[in-house]
């Protein structure tokens, strides 16, 4: 597996499960990985008040922090949020994934600053797409904020295959909850469940 | 012998995702297998095993006597549907996404009825892995 640069990885979640499945993820996708399981180990990581800016506590500079976003004590949202008003970290690229696609969640991460919301289970095309994305440093964000929020979802099978070319497609569009029933409201969560399924293409 | 093996093993992966049992998120796990790491699947679906061991315990206590915490017993569940979902256990994970809706109702005996079906389809699947595992193997 040659690579010409690796990233390095910080994924945040609480289900050892997911952090397992990730982190295989990651490194078949030639990323480094540091898997933590909580919010506040990834802040103790950071060193959110040490010197150097997006090193973790072993020197390892941190180009990607993935977060769950239901996650007990603190949440994904909520660890963005910190890492965005930290000025050593705040540009550091931050992506949340949740197994529930609730619009107004989504809207609310992007516009605090997420680079993007993965559905879970995240699937093998989603990192490919999150590292060359990364890797390439670039992205018309407004424009794909538009779409993300505006719940245009691109479901073509052929968006989830490698097209390394393509602008960072919305990840909204894999579409594993189409088949199960309607999500109930999580408990963390103070809004309304998002009933209403956007009709898919 | 080792043919037939595997035979087996993809003929039992067939009736599972054709029964419902496991959807294509198993798959999506296996494809990241390799010769380097042979039985991610299994290592898992151990920790899905570990997990959900403590899910159950946890929200079995929760049901046991009143005043009962919906909000509590939701978010115990929506963590093991979250594990469910990650290994491809689609029933275990509907079960689950019942159990919910019955906690949304607040209404007991529907998540008491419902948390049977919960630990029920969760045994079924766990014998069935186990086999697939060892004709895998």
């Amino acid at each position: 597996m040659a690579c010409a640069q690796e990233l390095h990885v910080l994924a945040v979640d609480d289900s050892h499960v997911d952090r397992k499945v990730i982190e295989r993820l990651l490194n078949i996708s030639c990323c480094k990985v540091t898997a933590v399981e909580s919010g506040r180990r990834a802040l103790q990581y950071l060193g959110l008040d040490g010197e150097k800016s997006s090193m973790g506590i072993d020197g390892l500079k941190v180009h990607l922090i993935l977060t769950d976003y239901s996650m007990p004590g603190m949440t994904g949202y909520e660890l963005l949020k910190k890492i965005k008003e930290s000025s050593a970290l705040s540009k550091i690229p931050v992506v949340i994934m949740s197994s529930e696609k609730i619009l107004p969640r989504i809207d609310r991460c992007l516009e605090e600053g997420a680079k993007e919301f993965l559905l879970k289970p995240v699937k093998l095309s989603d990192v490919k797409r999150l590292r060359d994305f990364i890797l390439r440093g670039e992205g018309d964000d407004d424009k794909e904020t538009e779409k993300k929020i505006n719940g245009v979802c691109l479901r073509k099978r052929k968006f989830q295959d490698d097209s390394t070319t393509q602008p960072m497609p919305t990840s909204l569009g894999t579409a594993h909850d189409i088949e199960s029933s309607p999500e109930s409201s999580v408990s963390s969560e103070s809004q309304p469940p998002q009933s209403k399924q956007t009709k898919i293409g | 012998m080792k043919n037939q093996k595997q035979r087996q093993a993809a003929y039992m992966r067939r009736s599972l995702l054709d029964q419902g049992y496991l959807d294509e998120q198993f798959i999506h796990l296996e494809e990241l297998q390799d010769d380097a790491n042979p039985n991610f699947v299994e290592e898992v679906v151990k920790l899905f095993y570990t997990d959900s061991a403590r899910f159950i315990r946890n929200i079995e206590l929760a049901l046991e006597n009143g005043p009962y915490d919906f909000a509590r017993l939701d978010n115990m569940m929506y963590q093991f549907k979250g594990s469910s979902s990650s290994i491809g256990a689609r029933r275990v994970k509907r079960q689950c996404s019942q159990f919910q809706e019955y906690c949304n109702a607040k209404n007991i005996e529907g998540c008491k009825n419902t948390f049977q079906g919960v630990k029920q389809e969760y045994a079924t699947l766990k014998t069935k892995l186990e086999t697939y595992f060892q004709m895998e193997r």
